[in-house]
């Protein structure tokens, strides 16, 4: 903590060392979170930081935040347990393209619908790194893996179209390769209020296309700060979505002008309303165990 | 035939290529991964006419395996320990459609907490699904038992799918070496799959996996089940002889090692058998007359078989490698329902080997010293958790570690 009380980065980074592969994409994830995290300045207790299975979700691990390391595919449900439980923490979802459009896909919707006020990051690789680079549903069409020696059939997920389809309002793209835009990005999410998704090009060292490394990132990277881009209209984003794949665009690509409620405060509204007219529970005793 | 240093997952393979299997839904877990990325490389090369696709999920990956094999197509699928959980609720449903595919699970612990050596929860899990259990304790034999696992599901009294079990890490990633048949041998014993009951064919449509609204109709069908699980047990002998007559290697439902003279037994499963093998030979050179059944067929329990070898024994003590929480060994439940009904021997139940624990000397001779006080005392039905005081030293240190300064930590 800096003597002025104020937190700093390193005040999120826990005491174990990260086992990624030198070079992975994942560690300017983390340090671009903790950049975030001090940006925001809420502290370490006050957050909770949930991940599913992958090398992406070790890393509430290497935070000093409440951390969930769960299960494969699983960590929207979890987040939004804790979320529903504890409206006033900070909750943070990460994971790779695998647990979050593979085996937890079917999630991902219904997190989105519900409008709970959580970030989501994903560590968007294209690959199964952590069982050795096996294909992944974010993989391009013709990606050759381990399970897809000949190059795969299947035309990979969209993940940008797919959370703007399905409602997100608040949607953004970026790389590690950028850690001033990263961090920007990931801040602004964690602002927003209500369910914000992050996808982060990030890059598999070991498995990943050699072409497509951070240095790559760095050279073909299409900001859009710099392009006069309005990340106000859903129609236009999904549009510039389209480029998923192709493009590297960073920046926020949607973000709703006009917020609508978050779940929690629906819920608190709802209450407030009910209360008053709510029968008091001496009164229902009364009714059916008179005295 | 031929030789070769293979793993456990490539034994695997191995049976699932000579079964020439027509279609092979996959998707990665450690440690199963090396079995559908030996598969896509064969199908790639075309040593396997196979369709091989990844699919989303675990849960996908059966519903597929048990819609073409619903469809008549010879029917492939490897998964592990999570993967497995997370495919329970196909496991019960594709053996209610009684289509005969094979499942190679690799056994890994289950979380929480989430670890990668193994145990055998995760396979236990599936015992009442109506799936047929095979355990191996070495690559051969993983190799031998998919073959011998088709073969017996696909016999018109059975039609139940079935799951080869071997051990993560310990038999996944170990090399042993293997005799890997002919293709032409494996189809004298493994004829083509030509189903009757379950398959798409020209001009004969059939509706299949139906409800049934009405409790006899429901009750009927598991009994069904139940008794063609049965009649796998009476099978597996006849399977097995056929095998070892082509192949000259022989299985029975359970192995006897070293029991004809044994006054103790001990119980164990897959490849920690070894291990306990092992411990018998050198029980036996310090005086002891002690033997090892190792369980292979558990579903379905060769339960006459099991009481007939041991009843008589001075004492037995079962050795598992899961725990059912609250209980204790799972497999010690069975062997005691075995011998129900008989005047068993004592019979002592021990935990040990859980998320891929080793065994040492020091176990068995603990495990011998109590089989010798039981003769005279009798046993207990609770379970001892094989834990050595070394090892509980180690992990107050490491809770004291992770504590930090919390006075409490570690007591």
């Amino acid at each position: 903590m800096h003597a002025s009380g104020a937190l700093e980065a390193k005040d999120y980074k826990s005491d174990l060392k990260p086992i990624w592969c030198p070079g992975c994409g994942d560690f300017g994830v983390l340090s671009a979170l903790y950049r975030a995290l001090a940006n925001i300045g809420r502290s370490p207790h006050e957050i909770a930081f949930v991940s599913g299975i992958g090398c992406s979700s070790r890393i509430p691990g290497y935070t000093t935040a409440y951390g969930f390391n769960s299960v494969h595919g699983r960590a929207l449900p979890i987040a939004q347990g804790i979320k529903l439980a504890n409206p006033d923490l900070l909750v943070l979802v990460a994971g790779g393209d695998g647990d979050g459009f593979s085996i937890g896909g079917g999630h991902v919707p219904h997190a989105i619908r519900r409008n709970i006020d959580i970030t989501y990051i994903v560590m968007d690789n294209q690959i199964y790194g952590l069982t050795k680079g096996q294909l992944s549903p974010t993989s391009p069409r013709g990606t050759h893996t381990v399970t897809s020696p000949e190059g795969s059939l299947e035309d990979p997920v969209n993940p940008l179209l797919y959370v703007l389809g399905y409602g997100a309002h608040f949607v953004a793209q970026s790389t590690p390769a950028d850690q001033i835009g990263l961090t920007a990005v990931i801040e602004e999410a964690i602002r927003f209020p209500g369910f914000a998704f992050v996808n982060v090009q990030s890059p598999c060292v070991t498995f990943g296309d050699p072409n497509q490394q951070l240095k790559a990132h760095k050279e073909g990277l299409k900001s859009l700060a710099k392009i006069n881009y309005d990340p106000s209209h859903r129609v236009k984003a999904m549009a510039l979505a389209q480029t998923y794949g192709k493009d590297l665009y960073t920046g926020v690509f949607y973000r709703n002008p006009n917020p609508p409620p978050t779940f929690d405060s629906l819920v608190r509204e709802r209450q407030r309303h009910m209360a008053p007219q709510a029968m008091p529970r001496e009164k229902i005793l009364d009714t059916f165990l008179p005295h | 035939m031929s030789r070769d240093l293979l793993t456990g997952n490539a034994a695997a393979a191995w049976g699932a290529r000579l079964a020439e299997v027509d279609y092979i839904p996959a998707y990665p877990i450690t440690p199963q991964t090396e079995i559908i990325e030996s598969l896509a490389q064969w199908v790639n090369s075309e040593n396997l006419k196979a369709r091989l696709v990844t699919m989303d999920s675990e849960h996908s990956m059966l519903t597929a395996a048990g819609a073409a094999a619903a469809t008549g197509a010879r029917v492939f699928t490897a998964t592990s320990s999570q993967g497995l959980l997370y495919a329970i609720e196909m496991l019960y449903t594709v053996a209610g459609w009684r289509v005969p595919l094979v499942l190679v699970n690799v056994s890994r612990a289950l979380a929480a907490p989430i670890t990668l050596e193994p145990d055998h929860n995760d396979v236990l899990a599936a015992r009442d699904s109506g799936w047929l259990q095979f355990h191996a304790e070495t690559c051969q034999e993983v190799l031998d038992s998919v073959l011998m696992a088709y073969r017996l599901a696909e016999h018109s009294d059975v039609l139940l799918p079935a799951i080869v079990n071997l051990d993560g890490f310990y038999l996944s990633f170990t090399r042993e070496p293997v005799e890997i048949p002919e293709v032409e041998a494996v189809r004298e014993f493994l004829p083509a799959y030509r189903p009757e009951h379950a398959r798409f064919s020209a001009s004969h449509a059939m509706a299949q996996g139906v409800a049934v609204l009405g409790s006899s109709a429901y009750a009927f069908f598991k009994y069904q089940m139940q008794r063609a699980a049965e009649a796998a047990l009476d099978l597996h002998d006849h399977v097995a002889s056929e095998f070892c007559a082509q192949f000259g290697r022989c299985y029975g439902a359970v192995e006897a090692y070293r029991l004809d003279d044994a006054d103790f037994v001990i119980v164990m499963v897959n490849s920690f058998s070894t291990v306990g093998k092992a411990a018998v030979d050198r029980l036996r050179i310090a005086g002891n007359k002690i033997g090892l059944l190792r369980l292979r067929l558990v579903r379905p329990f060769p339960q006459q078989e099991i009481a007939w070898l041991l009843n008589g024994r001075r004492a037995v003590a079962v050795i598992d490698q899961n725990v059912s929480i609250g209980k204790g060994g799972i497999l010690f439940c069975e062997v005691a329902s075995a011998l129900a009904g008989s005047s068993p021997p004592p019979l002592l139940s021990y935990v040990g080997g859980l998320g891929g624990r080793r065994f040492h000397d020091e176990d068995f001779d603990l495990i011998m010293q109590a089989l010798r006080a039981a003769e005279h005392e009798g046993a207990r039905p609770e379970p001892h958790l094989l834990y050595s005081a070394a090892e509980y030293e180690k992990m107050r240190e490491l809770l004291r570690v992770a504590h930090g300064s919390d006075p409490k930590a570690g007591t």
